[in-house]
């Protein structure tokens, strides 16, 4: 079985985001950027299908992203899986997610062998468009199971399990095929020292537009136009005076001014 | 561009990629695993040996060393994992430095590949924990008139004597003891369950509560000489292991006082008090920004000191100037955030009086602040005025 997982670079959810000058991008100097946590799911989800057992005869990671997100991949790498793929063009470059994973799919088709099976993230935390998983299955034409908490494999059968309000559901789908990965699914390990200094000998390979024939051909279907900051929270009012009155004003207060009710 | 207070200089720029995922990663594991534990530790006195193992698997003991199942990092990336493991607690450092800087390196440095091949994978692998055993009942500052002997019987030494303040000694599998012999300072790898060799714990400490501290005894004690580091000779052996384990504390340090800075500046930014938050006040700002400062000084010195250590140019009073600037950087930063903090400072829910206490052994270990004073003054004036 061969394994490939999709990961992507965001923001640290603790950091403090600012908008850059050109107001359609986030300020990224000194920004602590670090691998999507769902993603991370994807990759060690890989790493102990082999450990527990099953044929895993490569786990490669696969991003789209500047130079700065090598980084991820070398985690990665560090994490255990075997080689890295970094789609890596500033042409490339987008917020549109059905768009990147058109791309995704084009240099995933051009890998010497296919993947039986196709692991991300639900979501990345940065855009939480969530769109990845689904358009790229579609365009690979694979089934697709979103928000996976846990998975078996018996040959080429794949019973994944998700959550639904107040239950859990059970799909059953067969290899190849593409999963989403939601937290519960399994816990990732820290990589170790030792571990992420041999990363830097596993090979990552960088592909440019002009790697990938007809890349050209793919457009952006939608754009991103402005970034705000989302607008200050106004001030508490404190209402007074006798509790029937209060409640009075209140009400007055939630349909007139509120107008909530 | 906004600034970071932690980071004012923006010397993340001067570190490696490398050096950057390590300290990242190290940072992570700390805010996840430490963070959460460590005031319940401190407080009921607990080493949290849980971590060991996780500590182990990261690659965080002799993580310089080249083999052995190490990581081969060099210095700044060491330096860089203490001071994200002091931002969690300075006992927690504690163990790693003891682990690689004190007794790790000793056996790499003076051992035999025999020795070596013995312990130094179990150590990284956290199966075996070192203690250091330098410092005796009767003082700590002048290690030169140790007590504790060893003598010479046919293939045998039998060693004398006591031991105090030794971080890790009650847990400790293996103990690097230092000793006068008839040929000069020594050192032997006395294992635990040798005859003779017993250790007991301090308690009632107010400093270190998450950290192991112990007295060593040994009594007629016989040590084979293959567990004698055959190549230590003289007291610059058990000194160049100090200034390895100095060199982590200049780096730990930082970590303390970041994690008190960055308390005092939550707080003093959300407290509302005269009709605006503290930050808005000169007083405050004044005392925030002298914080900045001082930490900004030790980061310059100690990025400095880690490259001069990796091009193999370090000088160990150089280590000693940091060492005191760092330590008393950091004691001056939590008490300041501690009183910052108001009554709510004294809790064990905050950190700068955990940090404040831990900081009082480490001005004091490796090294009181007077003698690494002392060090900088004989290599100025070439007099040794201790």
């Amino acid at each position: 079985m061969r394994i490939l997982t999709i990961v992507k670079q965001v923001p640290d959810s603790n950091a403090t985001i600012k908008i850059a000058a050109s107001g359609t991008a986030i300020e990224t100097a000194g920004l602590k950027l670090v691998m999507n946590p769902f993603d991370e799911f994807a990759v060690e989800q890989a790493i102990q299908l082999r450990e527990k057992g099953q044929p895993v005869e490569e786990i490669v990671a696969l991003t789209i992203g500047d130079d700065k997100a090598a980084e991820i991949l070398r985690t990665a790498l560090a994490m255990g899986a075997d080689r890295a793929l970094h789609v890596c063009d500033p042409t490339l470059l987008s917020h549109d997610e059905v768009y990147l994973a058109e791309i995704l799919a084009l240099a995933i088709q051009k890998q010497p062998q296919p993947f039986d099976l196709i692991l991300t993230g639900k979501q990345a935390i940065d855009m939480d468009a969530g769109e990845i998983g689904p358009a790229l299955a579609e365009f690979l034409n694979r089934p697709h199971v979103g928000a996976v908490v846990g998975l078996e494999i018996s040959g080429k059968q794949l019973k994944a399990r998700r959550r639904v309000e107040g239950a859990e559901e059970y799909m059953e789908v067969e290899l190849p095929a593409l999963l989403t990965c939601e937290k519960g699914l399994c816990e990732p390990r820290y990589p170790s020292l030792p571990n992420l200094m041999k990363a830097k000998k596993k090979p990552l390979d960088t592909l440019k537009a002009a790697d990938l024939p007809g890349v050209e051909k793919i457009s952006r279907r939608s754009e991103l136009v402005a970034m705000q900051p989302p607008a200050a929270r106004k001030g508490c009012k404190f209402v007074e005076g006798e509790p029937a009155q209060m409640a009075k004003e209140l009400v007055r207060l939630l349909r007139e001014e509120a107008k909530v009710v | 561009m906004a600034l970071e207070a932690t980071d004012f200089y923006r010397l993340q720029s001067s570190l490696n990629s490398d050096e950057r995922q390590i300290q990242e990663l190290v940072g992570r594991w700390v805010d996840e695993r430490v963070l959460p534990i460590i005031a319940d530790c401190f407080e009921a006195g607990r080493f949290p040996r849980d971590l060991v193992p996780e500590m182990a698997e990261m690659g965080l003991f002799g993580p310089t060393i080249q083999g052995y199942g190490c990581a081969g990092l060099n210095n700044v990336a060491y330096g860089l994992i203490m001071q994200e493991l002091e931002r969690g607690d300075s006992g927690v450092r504690s163990f790693a430095s003891v682990q690689s800087g004190l007794c790790m390196y000793p056996i790499l440095s003076y051992g035999s590949e025999e020795q070596r091949n013995r312990y130094l994978p179990k150590m990284a692998k956290g199966e075996l924990i070192g203690c250091f055993g330098l410092t005796e009942p009767d003082g700590g500052s002048d290690p030169g008139n140790m007590k504790t002997r060893a003598v010479q019987d046919g293939d045998k030494w039998i060693l004398d004597g006591a031991k105090m303040w030794i971080t890790n000694g009650d847990i400790a599998d293996v103990a690097v003891v230092w000793a006068t012999t008839s040929e000069g300072i020594m050192g032997f790898l006395v294992d635990r369950g040798t005859n003779g060799f017993t250790t007991r714990e301090i308690k009632h400490k107010f400093s270190l509560r998450a950290s192991i501290t112990s007295e060593l005894f040994f009594e007629r004690c016989i040590i084979p000489d293959s567990q004698r580091l055959p190549t230590a000779r003289g007291l610059g052996a058990p000194l160049s292991c100090l200034t390895q384990a100095r060199y982590g504390i200049c780096w730990g340090a930082i970590g303390a006082a970041i994690a008190c800075y960055r308390e005092a500046f939550q707080f003093t930014s959300l407290r509302q008090l005269f009709g605006a938050p503290l930050t808005h006040k000169q007083a405050v700002q004044i005392r925030l920004a002298d914080m900045v400062r001082q930490i900004t000084l030790a980061q310059l010195m100690v990025l400095q000191l880690g490259r001069l250590k990796d091009a193999g140019e370090m000088h160990h009073a150089q280590v000693s100037l940091a060492k005191w600037n760092n330590c008393r950087m950091a004691l001056d930063i939590a008490r300041d955030a501690r009183d910052l903090l108001g009554a709510g400072g004294i809790v064990a829910e905050c950190c700068p009086i955990r940090h404040a206490l831990n900081l009082e052994s480490v001005i004091t270990y490796e090294g009181t602040e007077t003698i690494h004073q002392l060090i900088v003054g004989r290599e100025l004036t070439g007099v040794s005025a201790f």
